[in-house]
């Protein structure tokens, strides 16, 4: 009965879509409720940031529609103007859904970006001390360690202080989102290169490295089209898992105040401007975006965690 | 009459996975007597060590036996809880497995492994178990065993640390031995030693011995009785003399016949006739510097330490001939083969192709003269790309075809060569089987059109029929595109078939070359006298 099926299978290519479907990462994911909540969590979170310009029901950061008398609305009530409110409002009567749906836009978009910085940096850097061995990876890997001895959001503070000395302070609003950005990828490369490099070094010692190598392939495409597909399992790995503490970092910035700017709030800063009035009874104004950012990072965070053990043959 | 030792009935064992239902071991039966060396033969997942495993109750989940009995002198052992299983481990039934490196702990001495051992199983006090270790070490043929019982397992070389596995799986003098490729992981001259140890033990102790391996050539030498399995059931039984000399079975017969022996003289094809050797290679020398870093010899005062792989060797290979090369782990001929197709740099000397220098970087004509096909077909195709593309690789670096659809035309053409299908090339490589990957391998060293191609031990990790069918395919494209081979090989059986001359080499040095048959019926030198001797060969049975 499985011989049949194999020799059909052997005959036909089957599509690029069922070989995926079929295939044994996505077994265990079709196997695992966690993981199928959290993709599904995952994906609500993002399709709902993404689409927040259309389905959120106030714009909070146009001054007009505001009003102060619409401040403190408790959630699912009606405020003193007649406005409603799901999940209330806060001091300056922003409706609190909507700056959670912008809010949880910009924490993606510095998430992802600032991800995708660090993956490059650390994936390149990793590439080369792998295959390179020797002084260049002695060098870049000892730069790791030190910065891998400092806590990521001090590195992060330090490189946003920096960039604040030097960029001239007219242009320091409109910068403050790419400044962040590159804070945060700058205080994770290390990881990525880590990875990237022990992989790396077992990838090179390959036969079908030395096969390419032995009819003359530059180096440099070596390591992008030999070397790389095969070292990208561990890196999608930690990339999950970065994306939800990049999130998180963002967060930890913006509530210290030093992230973005007021104007456009992040979930960090929605975070920090609630703060204020938990202790005065108006607990909705923190509690929501809260209540966001923690289940976005669970989410992401146990996709992560189901990526590393479906990747990992050992746990199989 | 005597009662067996051991004694299986009807055994099945399945594995319950994803895509249903797989039957390793399917309806095996047999007995072994006292004293007697049960041979089980079979290409890899016969379902040799699954046997064995499930006599020794040591099955990894999600398998499990399904059906059958196991009786050990009688008493049926397949359905004991495992505490009890687990205390007739190791006390009535003796394991040796293939890999010395991981059956010995490292972080104990091999007597304190040993005294355990004893002491577990047999009501002895430390000093005599002591003693009974240095014992069982001598018997095993451990030279100096009072003083090396206090030794730690990476003090030992591995065919010494086998002989102390041995020791361990002799120790509380268990009625039955499961050696599982015991000698597969072993040189040669090793292997012969082993062997000799193990048969000589249990005859002296009169244990019975269940002998699994793959190398029908160690069986030969060893047991007196065999089976042969073939997905999961077995084939054909009888003594190992009748098996080998008149195997009843067609898979038997195939088997048999795909083992190549060293005293084969079969086909010598005539080696055309030129003036001057394609590949010359002359007075080559690659030493590797494992020093300690410039700081520790400078503070810590730590000696350099310069290993000389290759010793002055200097060879040449005619136009047209297969060169074999042989030797034993370590003794340098794959870095030869790396400084032969330019992968290293040799410290001195120089290989010439058609009078050119390799080291020093060849013109696009030349490169795309030299090709290599490597030993593990797993790890030399990546396993990323689609098949078509790594066949397609050479000729796309070396820029020597111009569209996307004469590549594909090409490739289809190489596929058909090696007996591949042309659709193949849509294909990951871990579509494919071992062989089929070889045969890959050797599709995509075809496509640069190369004159000489060097084969670092192509048929290792390959079974034995398949191994046949590679070194036919071999053959069968030497003969239709004049090639030239480099032939690395541990296995003196495979050099003899292919080979036209052949060089030995021992620590970095060859020490003896000249034409094949010469050097297989008339070795001069000492080393290739005792390394001919050495291999268990089918030809040598009784």
């Amino acid at each position: 009965m499985s011989s049949t099926n194999n020799s059909t299978a052997a005959q036909k290519p089957r599509t690029r879509f069922q070989r995926i479907w079929d295939s044994d990462v996505f077994f265990s994911f079709r196997r695992s409720p966690v993981t199928i909540v959290a993709a599904l969590v995952t994906f609500i979170l993002i399709l709902a940031a993404l689409l927040a310009p259309w389905i959120a029901p106030y714009d909070p950061f146009n001054p007009a529609s505001l009003n102060l008398m619409d401040g403190f609305t408790p959630p699912n009530s009606e405020s003193m103007m007649g406005n409603y409110f799901v999940l209330g409002s806060d001091h300056q009567g922003r409706d609190v859904l909507s700056t959670i749906l912008y809010g949880s836009r910009i924490s993606l978009f510095v998430g992802f970006l600032a991800t995708l910085f660090a993956m490059a940096m650390g994936i390149s850097l990793g590439l080369l001390a792998g295959y390179r061995g020797g002084t260049t990876d002695a060098i870049i890997m000892r730069i790791a360690d030190i910065q891998l001895s400092f806590p990521a959001i001090l590195i992060a503070l330090l490189i946003f202080g920096i960039a604040r000395g030097i960029i001239p302070p007219s242009k320091q609003e409109g910068m403050a989102v790419w400044v962040l950005i590159v804070a945060i990828g700058l205080a994770n490369w290390a990881q990525f290169a880590r990875t990237v490099r022990g992989a790396t070094m077992v990838e090179r010692q390959k036969d079908y490295v030395s096969a390419a190598k032995l009819i003359g392939v530059h180096p440099l495409r070596i390591l992008v089209r030999h070397v790389l597909p095969n070292v990208m399992a561990p890196v999608l790995v930690i990339a999950t898992i970065g994306l939800a503490l990049a999130i998180i970092e963002e967060a930890t910035l913006s509530f210290l105040g030093v992230g973005v700017p007021p104007t456009q709030p992040s979930l960090g800063t929605l975070i920090r401007i609630g703060q204020q009035f938990l202790f005065s009874g108006e607990w909705w104004i923190l509690f929501f975006p809260a209540i966001t950012l923690v289940l976005l990072a669970l989410a992401v965070n146990l996709l992560g965690d189901w990526l590393r053990d479906a990747l990992n043959p050992r746990l199989r | 009459m005597t009662e067996p030792i051991i004694s299986v009935r009807n055994l099945v064992v399945e594995f319950p996975l994803r895509r249903g239902l797989f039957t390793a071991v399917d309806g095996v039966s047999f007995d072994i007597m006292p004293g007697e060396i049960l041979g089980v033969v079979g290409e890899s997942g016969a379902g040799k060590s699954m046997t064995g495993a499930a006599i020794i109750g040591l099955i990894e989940p999600p398998g499990r036996i399904a059906r059958g009995e196991i009786y050990l002198k009688g008493c049926r052992i397949d359905n004991l809880p495992p505490e009890e299983m687990s205390s007739l481990r190791g006390k009535r039934i003796g394991m040796v497995f293939q890999d010395p490196l991981t059956s010995l702990n490292p972080l104990y001495t091999i007597g304190q492994q040993l005294i355990e051992t004893i002491r577990r199983h047999l009501p002895l006090n430390e000093a005599q178990a002591r003693q009974r270790a240095i014992e069982l070490l001598a018997e095993a043929g451990i030279p100096n065993p009072e003083t090396r019982i206090d030794s730690y397992p990476h003090q030992f070389s591995g065919g010494m640390r086998q002989r102390v596995v041995i020791a361990l799986a002799l120790a509380a003098e268990p009625e039955l031995i499961i050696a599982d490729e015991p000698t597969s992981a072993l040189d040669v001259s090793v292997q012969a030693q082993i062997i000799k140890v193990l048969k000589k033990l249990c005859e002296s102790r009169g244990a019975a011995v269940m002998l699994v391996t793959h190398d029908m050539g160690v069986i030969a030498e060893t047991a007196s009785r065999m089976i042969v399995m073939n997905k999961g059931k077995i084939v054909e039984t009888g003594s190992v003399g009748d098996i080998i000399k008149r195997p009843k079975e067609d898979y038997t017969i195939r088997l048999i016949k795909a083992i190549p022996s060293i005293k084969d003289e079969t086909r010598r094809h005539e080696v055309p006739v030129s003036p001057k050797p394609l590949v010359e290679v002359k007075n080559l020398t690659r030493d590797f510097d494992l020093s300690p870093g410039f700081f520790d010899r400078l503070i810590k005062g730590s000696k350099r330490n310069v290993v000389h792989a290759v010793r002055d060797v200097s060879f040449d290979i005619r136009k047209g001939s297969t060169y074999g090369l042989v030797g034993e782990s370590g003794s340098g001929k794959s870095t030869c083969a790396r400084m032969l197709v330019g992968l290293i740099k040799p410290t001195s000397g120089n290989v010439l192709l058609q009078g050119e220098d390799i080291a020093r970087g060849l013109s696009q004509e030349r490169r795309q003269m030299v090709q290599m096909i490597f030993q593990d077909p797993y790890a030399s195709l990546n396993p990323r790309w689609r098949v078509g593309d790594i066949i397609a690789e050479p000729m796309r670096a070396l820029k020597l075809v111009s569209s996307r659809s004469e590549a594909e035309d090409r490739v289809a053409d190489l596929l058909q060569r090696v007996r591949l299908d042309p659709i193949s090339m849509r294909k990951y490589p871990h579509e494919f089987s071992g062989g089929q990957r070889q045969r890959i391998a050797i599709a995509r060293a075809l496509s640069s059109q190369p004159e000489f191609i060097v084969c670092d031990e192509p048929t290792s990790a390959l079974d034995v029929s398949v191994q046949a069918q590679v070194l036919d395919l071999m053959r069968d494209l030497q003969d239709e595109y004049g090639l030239t081979y480099l032939l690395i090989s541990h296995n003196l059986a495979v050099v003899r078939q292919m080979a036209d001359d052949v060089g030995v080499m021992h620590s970095g040095v060859l020490v003896e070359q000249g034409p094949v048959d010469t050097i297989f019926d008339n070795p001069q030198a000492d080393y290739t006298r005792m390394l001919l001797n050495a291999v268990p060969d089918i030809s040598k049975v009784e």
